[in-house]
């Protein structure tokens, strides 16, 4: 008799535990915003092997483009800060699983993360531009005319150079990053289109041959990723980045990490 | 498994193709007159022990047999114009398959003139022939005849590698695979198409060649044809 009361309160037990972590996720979707504000904390995946938006540091503390952002937020929310580090890969089910607040990984928006995640407003540019030297007069797609331009094959920003480019553009495509790169270096090509970031860690690593940012000619930027429905933790966001924006602290960020100012894009 | 096969995909971009397969030709005829030149020169320098240039020679083969063929065109596109070399891509492709098949072909073709005995040339000078003449008919030909076959094969390993001239942006065949690849995403058609037509350009070259070693290098030999 015993031994069967027990197992009836472990059955009543079960399914109350199960009741309660069925209720929770929805308890949590309902209002994300209210249970950062009460636990004090705030829960933010970011990469650390991702430079210039996140990366360990000579003092082994992580450091980036990034982090800044996610201990801005903590801080306009007056909430302490616990930092999550992610891969890209995993990012997204760190938000849907509920493991993290928000996502500021360098996260791209495209249609199918739109279906399980919400995005903020843009945070930081990522530009892909035409590069070339600084004194090349070259101001938009008309004066790449009868010029040789380096790209890397099948990127995006080789699909949206063959749209911009006139005829007469001579446009040689290499197999990866390195390779454009490379070409632009040894002067093989006259100007190259490639990311502002990778553009920035090149001019950082070699005064080979410097290169300038002429025009963009495409403009994908990242943006903080909030669990789907979270509207008012997506509006908190989405105030603190105008803020940022409007009192120049994310041009700060720009100038110390992409080496450029804030673009009028973001 | 329901992958729906699009071959007009590739088609579509036909011209790029024909242009490609026409800069893969265009090297490999290139590198088979100029590389072949080259071995006939090194072949005979190394095979008659012209000091210095035989040194000179033996010393270009090993470098050139004993490294990749990538990382030669890579140095003469990526490197050479640290030293002031600027040349384009498809200069430094048709250059890389010259160096790269000179040195291939200056052993075999030493091997070849090797082969003759130096009593055939003993005779010829008892004939009174010439110095021209002993190495035309004496030399050469028959060390050509010799070394023929291996001379093609080397001639259509070279035209299948130089596919890797795509990767310094010379639009080569594989080049034109590489770019309709990145912007159909039909991997399997593109590769597909692009496979035989390499194939059937090799085999077009092997009996190119086949066909010019009967007429000309082995013509008015009778001895050598089921004598």
């Amino acid at each position: 008799m015993k031994t069967q009361r027990r197992s009836f309160l472990q059955h009543l037990g079960l399914a109350s535990a199960a009741a309660l972590m069925l209720s929770m996720p929805f308890a949590a979707q309902a209002d994300a915003l209210d249970k950062v504000q009460k636990a004090g904390v705030i829960k933010i995946a970011i990469p650390q092997d991702f430079p210039p938006f996140g990366s360990l540091g000579a003092d082994l503390k992580l450091q980036g483009y990034d982090i800044d952002m996610a201990n801005l937020i903590a801080e306009e929310m007056d909430v302490k800060l616990e930092l999550i580090p992610v891969t890209s890969t995993n990012r997204i089910p760190f938000l849907t699983t509920g493991k993290a607040d928000l996502v500021i990984s360098s996260l791209g928006k495209n249609p199918e993360r739109a279906k399980v995640i919400d995005f903020s407003a843009p945070y930081v540019p990522f530009v892909k531009s035409v590069y070339g030297p600084p004194d090349a007069a070259i101001a938009g797609p008309a004066d790449l005319a009868g010029k040789v331009v380096g790209v890397t094959r099948g990127s995006t920003e080789d699909l949206a150079l063959t749209d911009l480019a006139p005829k007469g553009t001579s446009i040689k495509r290499y197999e990866d990053n390195n390779a454009t790169i490379a070409s632009y270096l040894t002067g093989q090509v006259e100007l190259v289109t490639v990311g502002n970031i990778v553009a920035n860690a090149v001019n950082d690593k070699t005064g080979q041959r410097p290169m300038a940012a002429k025009f963009a000619v495409e403009d994908t930027p990242c943006y903080i990723g909030v669990a789907k429905g979270e509207t008012a933790l997506l509006d908190k966001v989405n105030a603190i980045i105008a803020k940022a924006r409007a009192d120049g602290r994310l041009n700060e960020f720009s100038l110390r990490w992409l080496k450029e100012p804030l673009p009028a894009s973001i | 498994m329901a992958y729906q096969f699009d071959f007009l995909a590739v088609f579509d971009y036909g011209d790029m193709l024909l242009k490609g397969a026409a800069f893969t030709l265009a090297m490999t005829a290139v590198g088979a007159v100029v590389g072949t030149a080259i071995g006939i020169a090194g072949g005979m320098c190394r095979a008659w022990k012209l000091h210095p240039l035989d040194w000179l020679f033996g010393a270009y083969v090993e470098l050139i047999r004993n490294t990749p063929f990538l990382v030669q065109l890579l140095f003469i596109f990526f490197g050479l114009p640290s030293l002031g070399v600027q040349i384009s891509e498809w200069q430094a492709s048709f250059l890389a398959v010259v160096v790269n098949l000179g040195a291939y072909t200056t052993e075999i073709i030493r091997a070849g003139i090797q082969a003759t005995p130096r009593g055939q040339i003993e005779a010829a000078q008892s004939l009174a022939m010439g110095r021209l003449q002993i190495f035309f008919h004496v030399v050469l030909r028959p060390a050509l005849q010799k070394v023929w076959p291996a001379l093609s094969s080397q001639i259509v390993i070279v035209m299948l590698g130089s596919a890797v001239c795509s990767q310094i942006a010379a639009e080569d065949l594989t080049f034109a695979a590489n770019f309709i690849q990145s912007r159909n995403f039909r991997a399997f058609e593109t590769y597909l198409v692009v496979t035989a037509m390499y194939f059937a350009m090799a085999w077009m070259v092997r009996y190119a060649l086949n066909v010019f070693g009967r007429r000309v290098i082995v013509a008015r030999k009778p001895q050598t044809r089921g004598a």
